[in-house]
C-alpha cells in the first residue's frame, strides 16, 4: 500500500496530513477524536532536522491535551549518515524524537506504530520502535543490516547466512523476524479495513513494555525475557 | 566476586579508557559495596554466537549490580568494549533492562550507566535493535518515577548507533576527552558516504567530530571528567545532584536547545567554526586543553550548561 | 569452536577462601578465565572453549606447566579464549590463582 492509500484507508472521513521531503506530518479525525499523524516516506533518511520536525508535531500534541493517538508511519531508510549531522548531535536529535513519543506515550497518548516499507538502525529505533504498540502491512522489511553487509562483517558466505537466516530470527533481516522478536506485535491484514485494526489495537493497549515476552512466545528471542526477569527478581532482593 | 582484583587498584590512577568494565564497576563504587547481579559463575552466555563459530564471554560483555557512592545506594551497568565492541546482544540488552526495570521497585539514588559500545551486535542485531528500544522505554520510565539516570562514556568503544540513543535518553552525561558519542561511526559514514564526506583514519577530525570535548561544549553531555575513575566519580556525584525531570517541560526546552543548535550552527563544516561561535578564544587550542583549562573554557559556554535533556 | 577439557590430581588444595573470580576479557589475543572452589581439595578442571581449532597438545602443555606451579586444587576453571598465546594464557592461569589465594 502506498501512503496515500494508506491515509485513505486509516481516515475516511478525511485528513489534513502532508508530506514534504519525505517527512510525514498532520492531523485527522480518528474514531471521535483527534489523531495526530507523523511518519517518514519514501525509503527517506532521519537527518537532524527531520527528527525535529516530527518531535515538534508530538509535542504539539502533548501540549494540546487532547490525549487523542499519535500515530506513526514508517518506510524509512537508516538514520542519514553525513559528518554534518553528526557533528550536531544526531544522537540527541533522535534521542529526543524517541523522547517525545515515550513521553506522549506516558501522557495518555496512545502511541502507534505503522511500518508499511522499509526502516532500518537509527531510523527505527527513534520513530517506529519508539511507539507503544507497532504494526506491520505485509511486504514491510524492516532491518538493521542487509545481509551482504552481514556477510562483509562477519566474513562468512553470503548462502552460509541466508541458509542460517532460515532458522536463526535473531540475526536476518525481514518483517517475519522483527515479529518473532517481539519488536513488531501484529501484521495487519490489508483487505480489512485499516482503521478497525488501529482502533482494536489501542483498545487492547498494555501498559508495559510486552516485547520481550512475545519474543519468547513466539521464539525470536528466546532468552531474553527470562534474563531480565532474573537481573530485575536479584536487584529487588535486596 | 572479582573485588579483590581491582580493590587494589587506585581509582585516581586507574584509566578509564584502559580499565575493564569489571575494574571500572568495582573501583568506581565505594570500597567492597559492589555486587553482581547474573555474575559469570551463573554463565548466562549469548545462545547464538556459537552458530557464528565465535567466543562467548561468561557475562555477555556487561556487568549489572549495586553498589554504593558515597554511602547511597545504586544500580550500574558497565560495558566491556572489548567483547565484541561492548555490542548489545541479546542476553546484553536483557541484563541492562532487567536491571532498568527494578529501579523502579528498588528506588535507588541513581541508575548508572557506563556505555562503551560499538551499538548493535551484528550477529544477534535484532534482539540488539529491539533491547535498545526497550532500554529507552524503560529509561523513560524511570526518570518519569523521579530516579536519574546518568551516563557515563570515556571507553574504547565509544557510544555508538543504539548506544548513543540510549545515552541521549539518559538525565544526565559525562564524558571524557576519549568517549565519543555518535549514531554512525566514522567507518560506518565513509563506506556510505566516501572518504570524501568522512576520512575515517583521521583521527582528529574523529575526536572533533565526536569526541568528548565536542559533545561537553555543544551541551550534547553534561560534564567532562579527565581519565581517571575517580574523575569520573565525582562527576557522576556531581550529575546525579542535579538530574532534569521527564516531563514536558523539560522536552519543550530540549526542542528549542537543539533546534537554536541547528539554527546557528548548521552551516560549519568543521567542529573548531562552531567552537569559535560558541565563544572559545582558541578553538585550535582545543583538542590539546589540559582538563582544568578545558573547565574554564567550558565555564564561559552558555550552551553548554542546561537542563534540557 | 573447540571444546577441550584437561583433570589434573594435586598434591594439596589452592590457599585462601575466595569462592570465584574472574580475569581477562574474551577479545582478539585475549581470553577470559573464570576460576571456582567447588572441586574435591586434590582436584583441579580446566574447560576451555576455543575458536583456534588444532591446539589441544599446547593448551595441555600450558595446562600442565600452571598445576605444576600453582597446584590449583579444589579449583574448577572455565576459559573462553579469544585467541591468546600461550604465555597469555600462563599469565592469566596464574593471576586468577593469586587472586583466589587472596
Amino acid at each position: 500500500m502506498t501512503l496515500a492509500e494508506i491515509l485513505a484507508a486509516l481516515f475516511p472521513g478525511g485528513h489534513d496530513v502532508r508530506v514534504a521531503d519525505g517527512l510525514v506530518t498532520g492531523r485527522a479525525p480518528f474514531g471521535g477524536t483527534e489523531a495526530t499523524v507523523i511518519g517518514i516516506d519514501g525509503d527517506t533518511p532521519l537527518g537532524i532536522e527531520g527528527a525535529l520536525t516530527l518531535s515538534r508535531s508530538v509535542l504539539d500534541a502533548v501540549r494540546a491535551g487532547t490525549k487523542g493517538p499519535i500515530l506513526v508511519l514508517v518506510d524509512s531508510d537508516s538514520q542519514r549518515m553525513s559528518r554534518r549531522d553528526e557533528l550536531l548531535g544526531l544522537n540527541e536529535c533522535l534521542a529526543h524524537l524517541a523522547k517525545a513519543l515515550l513521553l506522549a506515550d506516558r501522557s495518555g497518548h496512545p502511541t502507534v506504530g505503522l511500518l508499511y516499507g522499509h526502516s532500518a538502525a537509527g531510523a527505527f529505533i527513534a520513530t517506529a520502535l519508539a511507539t507503544r504498540v507497532l504494526a506491520a502491512l505485509p511486504g514491510a522489511n524492516p532491518s538493521v543490516m542487509d545481509l551482504p553487509s552481514v556477510a562483509r562483517v562477519t566474513k562468512l558466505p553470503l548462502e552460509t547466512l541466508q541458509e542460517m537466516a532460515k532458522s536463526t530470527p535473531v540475526f536476518a533481516p525481514g518483517l517475519d523476524n522483527m515479529v518473532a522478536t517481539g519488536a513488531v506485535h501484529a501484521v495487519l491484514d490489508p483487505a480489512r479495513p485499516l482503521d478497525g485494526q488501529i482502533r482494536d489495537l489501542i483498545a487492547d493497549l498494555t501498559t508495559e513494555d510486552v516485547r520481550d515476552r512475545l519474543g519468547a512466545a513466539r521464539g525470536g528471542r528466546p532468552v531474553a525475557q527470562a534474563v531480565a526477569a532474573q537481573v530485575a527478581a536479584e536487584a529487588r532482593r535486596g | 566476586m572479582a573485588a579483590q582484583m581491582a580493590a587494589s587498584t587506585d581509582p585516581q590512577a586507574l584509566s578509564w579508557y584502559e580499565a575493564t568494565a569489571r575494574q571500572r564497576v568495582v573501583a568506581l563504587a565505594d570500597p567492597g559495596t559492589f555486587t553482581e547481579f547474573l555474575p559469570p559463575t551463573e554463565r548466562r552466555m549469548s545462545p547464538h554466537l556459537p552458530l557464528f563459530d565465535l567466543p562467548r564471554a561468561f557475562d555477555d560483555g556487561i556487568v549489572v549490580g549495586r553498589a554504593r557512592l558515597d554511602g547511597r545506594p545504586v544500580l550500574v551497568a558497565a560495558q566491556e568494549g572489548r567483547f565484541m565492541g561492548g555490542a548489545f546482544g541479546e542476553v546484553h540488552g536483557a541484563k541492562l533492562i532487567g536491571l532498568l526495570r527494578a529501579a523502579l521497585d528498588v528506588r535507588p539514588a541513581a541508575v548508572l550507566i557506563l556505555f562503551d559500545t560499538g551499538g548493535v551486535r551484528l550477529q544477534e542485531a535484532n534482539a540488539g535493535e529491539t533491547a535498545i528500544a526497550e532500554a529507552m522505554r524503560a529509561i523513560a520510565e524511570v526518570r518519569s518515577a523521579g530516579v536519574p539516570v546518568i551516563g557515563l562514556i570515556g571507553g574504547r568503544a565509544g557510544c555508538y548507533g543504539g548506544g548513543g540513543l540510549i545515552a541521549g535518553t539518559c538525565s544526565r552525561l559525562a564524558v571524557s576527552e576519549g568517549g565519543r558519542i555518535s549514531v554512525s561511526g566514522p567507518e560506518v559514514i565513509e563506506t556510505n558516504r566516501g572518504a570524501e564526506e568522512f576520512d575515517s583514519r583521521d583521527r582528529a577530525l574523529v575526536w572533533r567530530t565526536m569526541g568528548g570535548k565536542h559533545r561537553r561544549l555543544i551541551g550534547g553531555a553534561d560534564a567532562f571528567a579527565a581519565d581517571t575513575v575517580a574523575a569520573f566519580r565525582a562527576a557522576a556525584l556531581d550529575l546525579i545532584g542535579r538530574a532534569p525531570a521527564f516531563d514536558l517541560a523539560t522536552l519543550e526546552a530540549e526542542q528549542a536547545r537543539l533546534e537554536a543548535r541547528i539554527a546557528r550552527f548548521g552551516d560549519c563544516r568543521d567542529a573548531t567554526e562552531i567552537w569559535a561561535r560558541l565563544g572559545v578564544n582558541d578553538p585550535d587550542a582545543v583538542p590539546a586543553m589540559t582538563t582544568a583549562a578545558f573547565d574554564e573554557t567550558v565555564a564561559r559556554v552558555e550552551e553548554a550548561h542546561h537542563d534540557a535533556r | 569452536m573447540e571444546s577441550l577439557t584437561f583433570r589434573h590430581t594435586t598434591a594439596k588444595p589452592l590457599a585462601g577462601t575466595v569462592p570465584s573470580t574472574i580475569t581477562g576479557v574474551v577479545a582478539s589475543g585475549n581470553l577470559e578465565v573464570l576460576l571456582e572452589r567447588v572441586l574435591p581439595p586434590d582436584t583441579c578442571e580446566v574447560a576451555i572453549e576455543t575458536p583456534i581449532a588444532g591446539y589441544g597438545p599446547v593448551w595441555e602443555a600450558v595446562v600442565a606447566d600452571f598445576v605444576a606451579r600453582a597446584q590449583p586444587g579444589g579449583i574448577r576453571i572455565s576459559i573462553n579464549d579469544g585467541g591468546a598465546r600461550p604465555d597469555t594464557v600462563s599469565l592469566r592461569l596464574l593471576q586468577g590463582a593469586r587472586l583466589m589465594e587472596a
